[in-house]
């Protein structure tokens, strides 16, 4: 019977399963992950990729804010470049194997060029910096109506494998959700390595990590540009989600709207990024399912279901700073090692 | 010129009332250190409120202070239940919570008066007054008025009052302020009711202006971030200039670029401004320096 986590070795320390049954369990999960696709019912398809891309883009703001310590407020203005760099490439005819890393990449560069007067720049400096960035972001894409339509907004032609046109939920799920669990995988692998370990040693003491020998400021930039490129991977599946993409899918709530993704899920964990994502996707679909419940005996309620998400929204934030700074990702952790190490918790 | 004289007179009577929300915004900033975004939220209530009560047919004068009482108190709740508890957190969670504070504020808004926009009773009458060549409407004069009485007040506040002078103090240490016997929390207490009631006049003041209330006005309070960046996020003097500034910004930007750039250049302008006071002078320009660079 175990009684808490007793390393011998690094190697065992580094590992990213604990035990063997870890790895079975998880690889169970992800076969029912994808039978859901060709189970479920468009509704909940259509919730499950958009939860898939919100998690790929809290993964990448989790990346520059959760674990290297960078305030950004300008996720919406990323993901809207990597969407509309996908539109633009799309729509010239690029298959999309090409087109998402490519927008993932010009969005890396944005997200660099952004940060880069950053660098000098700490916390609520930083906010305020990325926070403008949306503004001239979203400025630039109402009016460069060449690239970006303008206000009425442009479409984008579905992703084709072999001749093969990924239209509806049903087979975007299969480019959406490998897509997104590469990318946790990535993620999860990065902060064994030393650029990963950079990033977490700038969060906690900048001083202290450049006296150790990390270049700060390269490993900020680094940080910023491996966050931008995963919010562009996300923004360019959104827009073929999506496919009519205008500047009022990428309003400032969204860039708020994931901040609370990873404040609720927990700051600096991969898995926190995950629950926080479904968390926040799922509250206003859970929300939406009571209304329409309840509506027989409160008719008003259909008219209060926008303020009602907001509030709701708005309340478990401050909720979770104030009860679970940590995030749905310790609570998880808690409970489970309650069961694990059940009776003799030491 | 006279093109130019008339957006330079829009811009500072707009940016009089940037001054006063930014005042607001400095005076929390200065006390707690910490930055409100949801500073338009307050704004918004302020307008929202006043509108209800006048419209209960209530005289104007009790509108207003009941308008200010209403907000001191939400200030000194929001302050005790939510910023409290989050004393010593990293910046994230205090910007956080804020953010969701808004959030919050603003459902509690559209849940009560929905989302269009409501006419506002015109404390002003607004025919035109003219100013050396200049055109220039009643109201926006009486509201400018208005926001510089205020400022000389609270400016003479906190030069001469003892609780202004607790909360300077407790603004350059909180220790030892603590140890002069001044209570920091009350302080706190203050900066928020002080914050929340000159941002009310702040909302009562744009509505009026508009003649209108609708969500729009807490767009106002991210707009004053650019204000105190630029003046200096812990100067009193700095927030003022700050907000004329950005106010004669937006207004020239947006009346000499718009036909360039076909609309939308008043909304960015402030935000550009921004980005280059922080590369050039992150402290602003009365903002104490600290360096504190990586």
């Amino acid at each position: 019977m175990r009684s808490g986590e007793f390393y011998t070795t690094y190697r065992a320390d580094m590992a990213i399963f604990e035990t063997a049954r870890a790895r079975r369990i998880l690889a169970a999960f992800l076969l029912v992950l994808f039978a859901v696709p060709l189970l479920g019912s468009s509704y909940w398809l259509d919730v499950l990729n958009r939860t898939a891309i919100a998690v790929v883009a809290a993964m990448g703001l989790n990346i520059l804010t959760g674990f290297t310590g960078q305030i950004s407020l300008g996720n919406a203005a990323f993901l809207a470049i990597g969407a509309y760099a996908t539109a633009y490439l799309a729509g010239h005819g690029v298959p999309f194997v090409f087109v998402i890393p490519a927008a993932g990449l010009l969005t890396a560069l944005a997200g660099m060029v952004f940060g880069f007067p950053s660098l000098r720049l700490k916390g609520l400096y930083l906010a305020m910096a990325t926070l403008a960035a949306h503004f001239i972001v979203e400025f630039t894409v109402t009016h460069w109506d060449a690239v970006t339509g303008g206000v009425a907004g442009t479409s984008v032609p579905p992703p084709s494998l072999f001749g093969f046109a990924l239209a509806n939920d049903r087979t975007l799920a299969f480019l959406i959700l490998p897509a997104c669990i590469a990318h946790l995988w990535f993620a999860k692998n990065l902060f064994r390595t030393r650029v990963g370990k950079a990033f977490v040693a700038i969060r906690d003491q900048d001083i202290s990590a450049e006296v150790m020998g990390v270049e700060v400021f390269r490993f900020k930039l680094l940080a910023f540009g491996v966050s931008s490129f995963y919010v562009g991977v996300a923004g360019s599946l959104l827009a073929y989600h999506a496919r009519i993409i205008s500047p009022e899918n990428f309003p400032l709530s969204l860039a708020i709207d994931q901040l609370g993704m990873i404040i609720i899920g927990g700051l600096g964990s991969v898995l926190g990024s995950i629950l926080g994502a479904i968390f926040l996707t799922l509250l206003p679909e859970v929300l939406r399912l009571l209304t329409s419940a309840l509506s027989g005996q409160f008719p008003a309620l259909i008219q209060l279901f926008a303020p009602l998400k907001l509030g709701v929204f708005g309340i478990t934030i401050v909720l979770f700073l104030i009860f679970e700074p940590d995030g749905l990702a310790a609570r998880w952790r808690r409970i489970r090692n309650w069961f694990r190490l059940y009776p003799f918790s030491y | 010129m006279e093109f130019f004289l008339q957006l330079l007179l829009n811009g500072l009577v707009v940016g009089s009332i940037y001054s006063l929300v930014a005042l607001g915004f400095v005076i929390i900033f200065k006390s707690s250190g910490i930055l409100n975004f949801a500073q338009g939220e307050f704004l918004l209530l302020g307008g929202y409120v006043f509108l209800a009560i006048s419209t209960a047919h209530a005289p104007i004068g009790a509108a207003l202070l009941l308008t200010f009482g209403f907000s001191a108190i939400l200030g000194i709740v929001l302050e005790r239940l939510v910023l409290r508890p989050l004393i010593g957190e990293p910046i994230i969670s205090v910007i956080m919570v804020t953010l969701g504070l808004s959030s919050v504020l603003r459902a509690i808004v559209q849940g009560i008066w929905g989302t269009d926009t409501r006419p506002m009773p015109s404390v002003f009458s607004l025919d035109p007054i003219r100013l050396g060549p200049l055109p220039i409407a009643r109201g926006y004069l009486y509201s400018a008025a208005c926001v510089a009485v205020l400022l000389v007040v609270l400016t003479l506040f906190f030069k001469y009052a003892r609780p202004g002078i607790a909360m300077r103090a407790t603004a350059d240490s909180q220790q030892v302020a603590l140890s002069m016997g001044i209570s920091v929390r009350r302080i706190f207490a203050l900066s928020w009711s002080i914050a929340a009631v000159v941002s009310a006049v702040g909302g009562i003041l744009l509505a009026t202006m508009r003649g209108g209330v609708d969500g729009s006005l807490a767009v106002l309070g991210l707009k004053v971030l650019p204000a105190v960046i630029v003046g200096g996020l812990d100067s009193i003097g700095g927030a003022i200039l700050g907000g004329l500034l950005i106010g004669v910004l937006e207004n020239l930007s947006g009346g000499y670029l718009d036909p360039v750039f076909g609309g939308g250049v008043k909304e960015v302008a402030p935000f550009v401004a921004l980005v280059l006071i922080l590369m050039v002078r992150p402290y602003g320009f009365f903002g104490k320096v600290r360096i504190e660079r990586v």
